[in-house]
């Protein structure tokens, strides 16, 4: 069985940011980088369905050169060997454009599964996966939280809202938008970090990948929001703004 | 005269609350992009429903779209889009739509411009406002040339501004091939009943990432217990398990709109703003001051939660005597 993980590297979860000038992107000099959370689970749970079935777990990865060392992460975690599509300027990149790099990449491969997370923490549209299935010609499904393969069929149990869950049985090959919390990450070992060093990373330019096309939706601009709400923030240490907010609570909203 | 062609969900005869705020949405567009407008409805046997929805109306109906499908619905409003042409498709940005728009917006060449929160629209020009980064930006984005799809975010439009009229239903039935139908769903279920009912409490204080460790939930434990409250979490807490499933607040999880909404350690995603941003007063304590959170709230702390939350223990109780 192989499978396929599409992972992306984004600016760590707590990172301040700032907008580059002329608006199009943040500044990412002095950014620290990490796997986008999502992926992060699509990763491991690629790697417990080698475990139980066996095969091949490949990394795939379309990003900068700053993103070789989330592909080593994988590695160290375990992915068999990676694909990188080295392309530095992929913040101007629509989905489409993103999966049919994928896409392009990925075919060649013909893999069993394509596994990647149900979004990305930077841009958040949240359809690489799908877009990827519809390109390769392959079933989908999305927001996964369990995967179970008997023979050549796959079941998946998706979240809906609301507390709401739903199996839904497809043929392989197929795609899998993998939701946060679906399993418990492993942490490298120290022996995965050194055989990682060892392992094959392909690295394949855009034209490569057959290429990103035009793009049909720009970003025009980025900015910060308009605080729209009139908030109190209280100021003081710890002791005088405790005290402040539970003097409104107690007799402006009234509820203690 | 361009079209704005609206689709609504439905599941098992019961319409997803959303889609009345895509309608309305794709009136208040219409209006200003001088374009005329109609919804679509998708299932088996959903004329009758589509006659509660203002003005012209498709009631796309198949036997092979009683249970929602990607395959399936992809289809079905592929041809309805082929034959009517609009120049703009809104969808309520749902889990399900999350699955069977981008496929759909693929097959026209085209993306789907997701989770839109504004759009800005004027004859001839129509850009749309998102957000990046759960939240902290916000971007314009415009579509290039030929149909444009979109999902408007929960909450951007008002469902009560939705402006009535009678509709006029055309029932169309697509050409569906079963075998290129490749997914079969089951029946949706829910994991267990309930034990704990989130939407009844008044006070609810909710703890995100910022808490850093389960042995850290004592914490807000305490505050919840001095201040008669329900404890809550946003998503990864309860991906962790350190707190249970059916505490989680957000489009996951539970729904609330209590009296005080106490949010400690939440940077605020979208995610967990939708499933609270309807509580009366919310109060933030984080220690990022451009955390999002901020934007929806009455009362803020910008502080180390760690120093704050004994401090306001300490203060509840003598308040409370």
């Amino acid at each position: 069985m192989k499978i396929i993980v599409a992972i992306k590297q984004v600016p760590a979860r707590d990172s301040q940011l700032k907008i580059q000038s002329g608006a199009q992107w943040i500044e990412e000099d002095d950014l620290t980088f990490e796997i986008n959370e999502p992926d992060a689970y699509a990763l491991e749970e690629a790697l417990q369905l080698k475990e139980k079935h066996g095969g091949e777990v490949v990394a795939l990865c379309l990003g900068p050169a700053r993103a070789a060392s989330t592909i080593r992460e994988a590695l160290a975690k375990g992915a068999d060997r990676a694909i990188h599509i080295s392309e530095e300027s992929i913040n101007g990149l629509d989905t489409l454009a993103v999966a049919k790099l994928l896409a392009g990449a990925i075919k060649s491969e013909a893999p069993d599964l394509v596994l990647t997370g149900l979004q990305s923490d930077d841009l958040g549209y949240g359809q690489a996966g799908v877009v990827l299935a519809e390109l390769l010609g392959v079933p989908h499904a999305t927001i996964i939280m369990q995967v179970s393969i008997e023979g050549g069929t796959l079941r998946v149990k998706r979240e809906l809202e609301d507390g709401w869950f739903q199996f839904v049985t497809m043929p392989l090959p197929a795609v899998l938008t993998i939701q946060s919390g679906i399993n418990k990450l492993r942490y490298a070992t120290l022996m995965g970090i050194k055989k990682a060093k060892t392992k094959e990373i392909k690295v394949l330019s855009a034209a490569d990948a057959g290429g990103a096309g035009t793009a049909v939706s720009t970003l025009d601009r980025v900015y910060v929001p308009l605080r729209t709400k009139v908030s109190t923030i209280f100021e003081g240490d710890a002791k005088s703004t405790a005290a402040q907010l539970v003097e409104k609570l107690k007799f402006e909203v009234r509820v203690l | 005269m361009s079209l704005v062609l609206v689709v609504l969900e439905q599941g098992a005869g019961k319409w997803h609350k959303m889609s009345w705020e895509a309608v309305a949405a794709g009136q208040q567009i219409a209006q200003q992009a001088g374009m005329s407008m109609a919804s679509v409805v998708i299932g088996q046997g959903v004329a009758g429903m589509a006659a509660e929805v203002p003005g012209k109306v498709f009631a796309i109906e198949h036997a092979l779209l009683e249970h929602y499908t990607a395959d399936g619905y992809t289809a079905a409003l592929a041809e309805l889009i082929k034959a009517e042409q609009p120049a703009l498709v809104i969808f309520p940005h749902t889990y399900q739509v999350r699955d069977f728009a981008p496929k759909l917006a693929t097959r026209f060449g085209r993306v789907l411009i997701s989770d839109v929160t504004q759009v800005k629209a004027a004859p001839g020009t129509v850009s749309f406002v998102r957000q990046l980064f759960q939240g902290k930006l916000n971007a314009d984005v415009s579509g290039q040339g030929g149909v444009t799809f979109i999902s408007v975010q929960a909450g951007s439009y008002r469902a009560d501004q939705m402006v009535a009229a009678p509709a006029e239903v055309q029932v169309v039935t697509p050409a569906l091939d079963a075998s290129a139908i490749r997914q079969k769903p089951e029946a949706p279920f829910r994991e267990s009943t309930r034990a704990v009912d989130l939407t009844a409490a008044d006070i609810i204080v909710s703890v995100g990432r910022g808490i850093k460790e389960k042995d850290n939930i004592h914490l807000v434990e305490e505050l919840a217990a001095a201040m008669g409250a329900e404890l809550a979490a946003s998503r990864p807490i309860c991906d962790n398990g350190w707190l249970p499933m059916e505490r989680q607040v957000g489009s996951s999880g539970q729904t609330v709109s209590p009296k005080v909404y106490m949010a400690i350690g939440i940077s605020g995603a979208i995610q967990h703003l939708v499933g609270m941003k309807g509580a009366k007063t919310i109060v933030a304590i984080n220690k990022d001051p451009n955390a999002p959170i901020f934007e929806v709230a009455d009362y803020g702390i910008c502080g180390d939660l760690f120093e704050v939350v004994p401090a306001l223990i300490e203060e509840v109780k003598k308040a409370r005597g």
